[in-house]
């Protein structure tokens, strides 16, 4: 069974499909590109994966769980039943579960972790503050043991603390521990962003555009860092302008085109696809 | 001057432990009046330290949190007067009727971002204090409120001098303080950081924001009854003034005065708000434009605070 599946997916904002009827799956272990010309809904379909939009048609499967659906109201057949969340029959709150839409960070803690085309960190807190995000949801403190501090929380807190050194020491970052996010230079902010994101121990990384802004060097580094992370187990999805980077390290590519998927197949089959270069190139005047 | 509070700050509990004998002493050679001046400040410092979690920590907009303080004052005076409970027994009831509260007006509405959700807080302090004005299901007692209520008595002390009161303030501003700290230092604490700095990618890195802003503002709206009900252990008479609009922006400004975010600068914030206007009261309305004044300036000179917190002056300067 594939990870991730989407089926038919559309967005339409208003008038404009950013995304419209698109379908394709990944496997476990697999590094899948998803490219396309500016606007062409790879962001879009990011964010419908991530929970941060709901789409309007289509499906997201991931894990056999189904982690997006058009929203209830959208669906004449079921009225929208929001009281339904302070039922405790054990039956019926399943039901709702499988009919809500999730919220972003329940998609985070079924195992998707992404990082944002424009780098979005916790600016004012230290590389270890913005790493120890990522560990959150696997831990539980909550007022109780912020205020008492028992054992299992002093615990806890250094748990937390360990894991996110090991990310940050993964991608390269010790020096930087106590430095604050917004003084590291752009490419390590790029890799600050993997290492939280990781800290969120995932099945399925998200990356928008992780080679952005790059320099040669940086680009190689960071191609080889995302082979270790496949390796190490984790899925990875990217969308990415570079080239370079995405016929280097992916298996299969998706294209999109004006929210349509126009091709998919292994970097060389896409290369040759007339449509592919097409939208890359434009139309040829006749 | 640098050097010293390097210094210091390498020992806490030399600092610490100054403070609280200063606390402890500062009544002695003052008189009643001045006595009471304390205790109000000591109340006003709860307050801005409850609020400050609110809007400090998670940084939701909160205009309406008299509201709140109010609550727990009429809960308090209500239990006594109508079921005799003594007034240290409804110490617990009034932080868990006025955090009850703080849910259910916060739940529906966390959604909103800023401004949006400052005009509900508003909206909703309004609607508390013209409940109260209206003599809800009759028992709140109008405009004049109600009065006869119990002096307090704990552990067989009848607490009567303004003397007393500012030692039962100070033992609950030292227990505030003392939670507020180790909340700011954990992973809640860290999680309403998150929150405030990025809301997308907060919730992206799978921390539930709902939960966080929730709490926020339960712990902030609770412990704000508490404050209330310490206002009726001293004053036996509670009226709708508790809960008006003035008072919700005296406590905003206590926050934002000394730096939004920062424990110190709560104190800073309630010696400007609270007790230099006590001071000065001689001067009448004057005060009131000082307090104008002073807003207007600080804005201008020093958008962060009197005494911010490192963190948040640096988000402030940064969007300038």
């Amino acid at each position: 069974m594939a990870l991730l599946e989407i089926r038919n997916l559309t967005k339409q904002f208003g008038g404009l499909t950013a995304v419209d009827c698109v379908s394709f799956s990944l496997d476990e272990g697999e590094i899948l590109g998803l490219i396309g010309p500016n606007g062409a809904g790879k962001t879009t379909i990011f964010n419908l994966i991530t929970g941060i939009y709901a789409p309007t048609e289509g499906e997201i499967s991931f894990n056999g769980h189904q982690i997006a659906h058009p929203p209830l109201g959208a669906r004449k057949f079921i009225t929208p039943v929001w009281w339904l969340q302070w039922v405790p029959a054990r039956s019926l709150r399943e039901q709702w579960d499988q009919l809500r839409t999730l919220r972003p960070h329940e998609i985070t803690e079924l195992g998707i972790a992404r990082t944002f085309q424009t780098i979005r960190l916790f600016k004012n807190m230290t590389v270890l503050e913005n790493v120890m995000a990522g560990v959150h949801h696997r831990t539980r403190a909550g007022v109780w043991g912020a205020i008492f501090r028992p054992p299992a929380q002093r615990g806890e807190e250094a748990f937390i603390v360990k894991e996110a050194e090991q990310y940050i020491h993964f991608m390269g970052l010790s020096d930087y521990r106590d430095e604050l996010a917004k003084n590291l230079p752009y490419g390590h902010q790029r890799r600050l962003e993997i290492a939280r994101a990781l800290a969120a121990r995932p099945r399925l990384l998200i990356l928008d555009e992780p080679a952005a802004g790059l320099n040669e060097q940086e680009t190689l580094e960071l191609m080889d860092l995302i082979r270790q992370i496949r390796d190490s187990g984790i899925t990875v999805l990217l969308i990415e302008h570079d080239m370079k980077v995405v016929m280097g390290i992916c298996e299969r590519i998706v294209v999109l085109d004006y929210g349509k998927k126009i091709a998919e197949g292994t970097p060389e089959e896409v290369q040759r696809n007339p449509r592919v270069i097409q939208a890359y190139l434009g139309e040829e005047e006749v | 001057m640098g050097s010293l509070m390097e210094r210091l700050r390498r020992m806490p509990l030399v600092w610490q432990i100054g403070l609280l004998a200063l606390a402890l002493l500062l009544p002695l050679p003052l008189n009643d009046y001045y006595r009471a001046v304390l205790w109000r400040t000591g109340i006003y410092a709860i307050l801005g330290l409850s609020l400050n979690i609110i809007v400090g920590y998670a940084g939701l907009f909160q205009l309406g949190h008299a509201a709140f303080y109010a609550l727990g004052a009429y809960t308090s005076a209500l239990l006594n007067l109508h079921f005799d409970i003594p007034l240290v027994l409804t110490w617990p009831i009034s932080i868990l009727v006025a955090a009850f509260f703080g849910y259910l007006i916060s739940r529906p509405i966390l959604h909103l971002r800023g401004d949006y959700l400052c005009i509900v807080t508003i909206a909703f302090g309004e609607v508390v204090r013209l409940a109260l004005v209206n003599n809800i299901f009759g028992i709140t007692g109008g405009a004049n409120g109600l009065s006869g209520i119990d002096q307090t008595v704990l552990f067989g002390l009848t607490l009567r001098t303004p003397l007393h009161h500012y030692y039962l303030v100070l033992f609950f501003l030292v227990l505030t303080l003392f939670a507020v700290r180790r909340l700011e230092n954990s992973r809640l604490g860290r999680a309403w950081m998150y929150v405030r700095e990025d809301e997308t990618a907060a919730e992206a890195m799978g921390i539930d924001t709902t939960w966080a802003k929730l709490l926020a503002f339960v712990l902030g709206s609770g412990w704000a009854g508490l404050a209330g009900a310490l206002y009726v252990a001293r004053i036996p008479v509670v009226s709708p003034d508790l809960a008006r609009f003035i008072e919700s922006v005296v406590m905003f400004c206590i926050v934002v005065l000394g730096g939004t975010g920062s424990i110190p600068g709560v104190f800073v914030g309630t010696l400007g708000m609270i007790t230099l206007p006590e001071i000065f009261r001689f001067l009448k309305t004057w005060r009131d434009a000082w307090m104008g004044v002073a807003m207007v300036a600080m804005m201008i000179a020093r958008p962060e605070g009197l005494w911010p917190s490192r963190r948040i002056r640096m988000e402030i300067r940064e969007k300038e």
